[in-house]
């Protein structure tokens, strides 16, 4: 084939990549600081993309420009559950919470079956069959700027645990729990926000995913698995991993499905997973952990 | 007597931290052999690495004219070396009984056999009148009975204790003396212990060898240990010395 | 050997349980077909629910891919069958084997690399989702579009084939799960179930005492897998279509260990008082919605979910501790 084609497909899989990082930073910035594996993670990525869904279809607003708001929404429902469910459960074994959190994805995917239905739903919004010429590339409009917004969400997130006070008073909580409560630190409530915040990076990333792909209820559970293999693969509790995994992942995926069958394209991730929960399993860029 | 256990030049580090710094002894078959020294003297990594939790840097451990270093500790228990931690690992939801028979059917399929074994030892360890209650609701010093009795039903030839007595009151102390003099005694079993309770070690033990930064800094009797100058001023203290 | 089976149980322990049998025995005769079906399912999550348990309650390794096993016995059979005219019987040890190597390679990699409590979780549902999209794509067992047994029309029983009618499904069902009960019961009073505890309870103490864990823990898997995989030959047999998308799906891993994990896991009882429980309150759920006149695909699941959280937030032990208690009853002596 032309190495045109290699070429569109690589970049349109980094792009999407990027939104898949920035869905697969929130579960890292999770499990980083407060310990919990999220399952209900692609979950909730479904009820943000639902949400744009209705805004689209009731108001018009594009999802876009609705960035904020879903992830204002999500960013709620994540602190809500951190404060309200998960909390309690901090010092519970670990297959406790794990399962805790099936349980929620097992509500939020049925809530939203009863609701939605199980057709696939989507947005087209004015711009979604444009797109850029350069060069040899045909890039979709929607894809760079969902892969720029990706970036930008991402980059203010870097900031605010860099710079920001209550950024770094939640990276002591993920350094040393005792240490935080030593100097004074709410950690149950920097653990809720904490979560909001991961909550709202998904929120984030669904609001852009919709004007890429087809919405499910059956999506979520699919989306969680990818968010974990992005994670696992990049680095759990590291950010720039994740986004690494991201792009890792959708430029697979973009190569996997032109190569194979594109239904086969999952199977690669998995064999990916495999590898790495195998031979590295922390990661390209993270720490060994105990577990 | 021959040396069950021996330790020649082993050393491990961490990192940047030398933990355990070229230390060499050996403990005769039937004796009782105390391991002391300030805190992070390299006490319980050199246990760890008897034990087979990780292997030494350099050096060899022998076990009965064996090799041992390196091996994994399932290994090393099989051939009869039992162990406890010194933060004690019971089976929280097991009853007394249940955890030690774990430990008896080492060397006992039927359950039968190894419940009699279990039994047997939690008399010895004054355990039997509790062996239905489940092991998360012992007091401390019970589990740490519960520990022992446990590694003991795996019928060890040598028995590493790591700290035993921590946190037991004066008379609680004497009794885990006065049991392991008897274990001793009776079955000729050898023991290696790492202690801080001085009034334990300078009854029990036979031998004993001081530990400072990693490093072997006396070695010999307890009456004789007690009163070396470096001893004292590492770790001791001048009011210990009688 | 029967006494010794039934040493340390109590007499009210035993007498219900007498009576719970002979209640199930007699069922076909009570009951009407639709209960009937409805008790088949109960069995068979009793059923698999305790095959997951023997990893999980017993040796404490999380599987979330157990659906990959059902599969792999399914299909064996039902490949055996349609291909070859291999009753399922017969086919069953082959089923067995094939599942028994999927679960010893999932095993072998993941202990041999020390990939333990969520990670390996995580690696159980990898490998089930690879099993999902692969056989979507295996031609010769119908890939995506199914693999359908020949139903005809049976003037009796063939309990070689296992064509017949609900009764003599039920009772295979209901003979499988009280062997299920049997064999959770042996194995926890042998020092394989012993050692399985105590890898449970502190993997670390448990090799000081001369533990080979890897070992232990591969039993756990592969006995398992073993026994999931019979599930897996009614299941062809009695359903008489497989999907990949259906019998692999998550779903299936997640129904299987919501019984055990509501009912208690690592008890003996936990898995049968959780199916019925679940099953059994569930299809309750549904007559009132139909009488309600909602209907509402995904109404069970949501009941699932939050039967699941109320469990694991209020009763995490799970049910049948709490009830043994009430009861008076415990379970025999481990």
């Amino acid at each position: 084939m032309a190495a045109a084609i290699y070429l569109n497909v690589a970049v349109s899989g980094v792009l999407t990549g990027l939104v898949y990082g920035l869905m697969a930073l929130g579960l890292s910035v999770i499990f980083g600081v407060v310990r919990v594996v999220n399952f209900a993670h692609g979950e909730m990525m479904t009820i943000a993309m639902y949400l744009a869904i209705v805004l689209f279809g009731a108001f018009g607003l594009d999802p876009l420009a609705m960035l904020v708001p879903i992830a204002g929404v999500l960013f709620a429902l994540g602190y809500a559950m951190q404060a309200g469910i998960i909390n309690p459960f901090i010092n519970r074994p670990e297959h406790s919470q794990f399962i805790l959190l099936v349980a929620i994805a097992l509500i939020i995917v049925n809530v939203l079956l009863i609701v939605f239905g199980p057709d696939a739903r989507n947005v087209q919004t004015a711009y979604a069959f444009d797109s850029f010429l350069l060069g040899p590339l045909i890039v979709d409009a929607t894809k760079v700027y969902a892969g720029g917004a990706s970036l930008i969400v991402a980059g203010a997130l870097f900031a605010f645990f860099r710079f920001a006070p209550v950024g770094k008073a939640i990276r002591a909580c993920a350094d040393n729990y005792t240490g935080a409560l030593v100097v004074g630190l709410d950690v149950k409530r920097l653990y809720a926000l904490t979560f909001g915040i991961g909550a709202a990076c998904v929120g984030a990333a669904g609001a852009m995913l919709v004007l890429l792909f087809d919405v499910t209820p059956a999506l979520g559970p699919a989306l969680t698995l990818l968010a974990f293999i992005i994670v696992i693969t990049g680095g759990l509790g590291s950010m720039p991993g994740a986004l690494i995994g991201g792009v890792l992942i959708g430029l697979t995926e973009a190569m996997a499905g032109l190569l194979f069958t594109p239904s086969a394209k999952s199977m690669f991730s998995f064999g990916l997973l495999v590898l790495v929960l195998l031979f590295r399993p922390q990661g390209i860029l993270g720490k060994r952990l105990s577990w | 007597m021959t040396a069950l256990l021996t330790v020649d030049a082993v050393s491990k580090r961490f990192r940047g931290l030398l933990a355990v710094d070229k230390v060499s002894f050996r403990v005769e078959e039937g004796g009782i052999f105390a391991v002391i020294g300030p805190n992070g003297a390299g006490k319980t990594t050199l246990f760890n690495m008897i034990a087979g939790m990780f292997a030494p840097d350099e050096g060899a451990i022998v076990f009965a004219g064996e090799r041992i270093d390196g091996l994994a500790p399932d290994a090393i228990c099989r051939r009869g070396v039992g162990r406890t931690f010194q933060l004690v690992r019971p089976f929280p939801a097991l009853s007394v009984e249940d955890n030690v028979v774990v430990g008896a059917m080492l060397h006992r399929r039927d359950l039968a056999a190894a419940r009699r074994r279990a039994d047997e030892v939690l008399r010895r360890l004054d355990l039997f009148g509790k062996r239905e209650q489940p092991a998360s609701a012992l007091t401390l010093p019970d589990r740490k009975r519960l520990e022992v009795a446990r590694a003991l039903a795996t019928d060890p030839k040598v028995l590493l204790l790591d700290e035993v007595m921590a946190g037991l009151r004066p008379a609680e102390t004497d009794r885990m003396v006065s049991i392991l003099r008897e274990l001793n005694a009776e079955t000729g079993l050898t023991i290696l212990l790492i202690e801080h309770v001085m009034r334990a070690v300078m009854v029990l033990a036979g031998q004993v060898l001081v530990l400072h930064h990693g490093a072997a800094i006396a070695e010999g009797v307890p009456a004789a240990v007690v009163r070396e100058p470096a001893v004292v001023q590492s770790y001791l203290g001048a009011e210990a010395v009688d | 050997m029967v006494k010794r089976l039934l040493e340390g149980a109590s007499r009210r322990g035993l007498a219900l349980l007498a009576l719970l049998l002979i209640a199930l025995l007699a069922a076909p005769w009570l009951a009407d077909d639709y209960v009937l079906t409805v008790l088949i399912i109960i069995l068979y999550f009793a059923y698999t629910g305790q095959a997951w348990n023997v990893m999980m309650g017993f040796a404490g390794q999380l599987s979330l891919g157990h659906a990959l096993y059902v599969g792999l016995g399914a299909y064996t059979t039902a490949a055996l069958y349609v291909h070859f005219g291999i009753g399922p019987w017969a086919g069953l040890p082959v089923a067995v084997a094939v599942a028994v190597a999927a679960g010893a390679v999932i095993g072998f990699l993941a202990f041999r690399f020390g990939v333990g409590g969520v990670y390996f979780a995580i690696l159980t549902i990898a490998f089930a989702e690879f099993a999902r999209i692969g056989f979507d794509h295996f031609r010769w067992v119908g890939g995506s579009s199914g693999f359908f047994l020949p139903v005809a029309n049976y003037t009796s029983n063939d309990l070689w084939n296992l064509r017949g009618d609900p009764t003599m499904f039920y009772y295979v069902m209901l003979a499988l799960t009280v062997a299920a009960f049997v064999l959770c019961h042996v194995l926890l009073r042998s020092r394989v179930g012993y050692y399985w505890q105590a890898i449970r309870e502190d993997e670390i103490a448990a090799r000081s005492l001369g533990i080979d864990t890897f070992r232990y823990k591969m039993y756990a898997v592969v006995i398992s897998a073993g026994m999931t995989a019979v599930a897996g030959v009614f299941f062809a047999f009695y359903y008489n279509n497989l999907f990949p998308e259906q019998v692999f799906h998550i779903s299936r891993s997640i129904e299987l260990i919501l019984g055990p994990i509501i009912g208690g896991i690592g008890t003996l009882f936990g898995p049968i008082i959780g199916a019925f429980l679940l099953t059994g309150l569930s299809e309750i759920m549904q007559e009132l919605l139909t009488m309600l006149g909602l209907d509402a695909p995904g109404a069970k699941q949501v009941f699932y979910g939050a039967c699941l959280l109320v469990v694991v937030m209020v009763l995490p032990d799970g049910i049948w501790p709490w009830l043994a208690r009430r009861l008076g009853v415990t379970e025999p002596k481990r």
